[in-house]
């Protein structure tokens, strides 16, 4: 990022019209790149998810893509998922809950600096599966684990 | 307590670093009701969340209202040495940001 869009940024940030823009939403401050998949996030549909995030909905199961979470999760809000892949030239990893809401709770455009693994905690409103699909070199590759909930983690 | 984030980076195995962070957001689904009031918690969530090592982009994080309160985040990644710098920046669906860096321990 150039210094002087970030200069940019923060002058219109200032203005307050600009400001009133972005309060209603119509417009964010791309401090970070790439555009975010609104409808991917927001669909109730796993394979709209997919679509909209990793290009597709046919991902080849691989025993490259492990998922590890814990067999039972007391508190829904808050479920730890690693993704480990050994997948070459892998440009991104996704993660749904196909029983939650939106099923896709997660996505990182990753480059060939990460390594190993990613952590980060999800929240499941039920018992479900847990799906990474890893996208390289424009073929899917997945990976999954149950996961039972006791208590869900959407609710009120 | 807004805005802040915890960042801890430090060098594993060979040029391999390890990154632990926590960034302090509500992350907020827009489908919660306030038990007092019964309205509607609006949706306030981090949308993108970017690593940058020495300044580089080596990570984009594509967050959706799944991802639980206080979003942690761990990876690993290589070519790295002690002293680089590394770098949380993120936007959330309102347009608030924050970013915060620390050296490689």
């Amino acid at each position: 990022m150039s210094t002087s869009r970030r200069t940019f940024l923060r002058a219109s940030l200032a203005g307050s019209t600009l400001a009133v823009a972005m309060g209603a939403g119509l417009l964010s401050p791309r401090t970070v790149l790439a555009a975010w998949p609104q409808k991917a996030f927001a669909t109730d549909s796993l394979e709209e998810a997919m679509k909209g995030i990793v290009g597709g909905s046919n991902a080849t199961p691989s025993d490259k893509v492990v998922v590890e979470a814990p067999d039972i999760a007391e508190n829904g809000a808050v479920v730890s998922i690693t993704v480990k892949s050994s997948i070459p030239n892998a440009e991104s990893i996704a993660v749904f809950v196909p029983e939650n809401t939106a099923p896709l709770t997660m996505s990182y455009l990753v480059t060939a600096q990460i390594t190993d693994f990613i952590t980060s905690r999800i929240k499941m409103r039920k018992t479900s599966e847990v799906l990474a699909v890893v996208k390289a070199s424009g073929k899917l590759y997945s990976g999954k684990k149950s996961v039972k909930v006791t208590l869900g983690g959407c609710g009120g | 307590m807004a805005n802040e984030i915890k960042i801890r980076a430090w060098m594993a195995e060979g040029d391999k670093a390890t990154v632990k962070a926590i960034i302090f957001h509500p992350m907020e689904t827009g489908l919660r009701k306030d038990k007092s009031t019964g309205q509607i918690i609006p949706a306030h969530y981090i949308t993108e969340a970017k690593i940058e090592h020495n300044g580089k982009n080596i990570m984009t994080c594509l967050w959706g209202p799944g991802v639980s309160k206080n979003p942690f985040l761990s990876f690993s990644f290589k070519g790295a040495k002690s002293g680089d710098n590394l770098k949380i920046s993120w936007v959330d669906n309102k347009g608030d940001h924050s970013s915060d860096e620390v050296k490689l321990a």
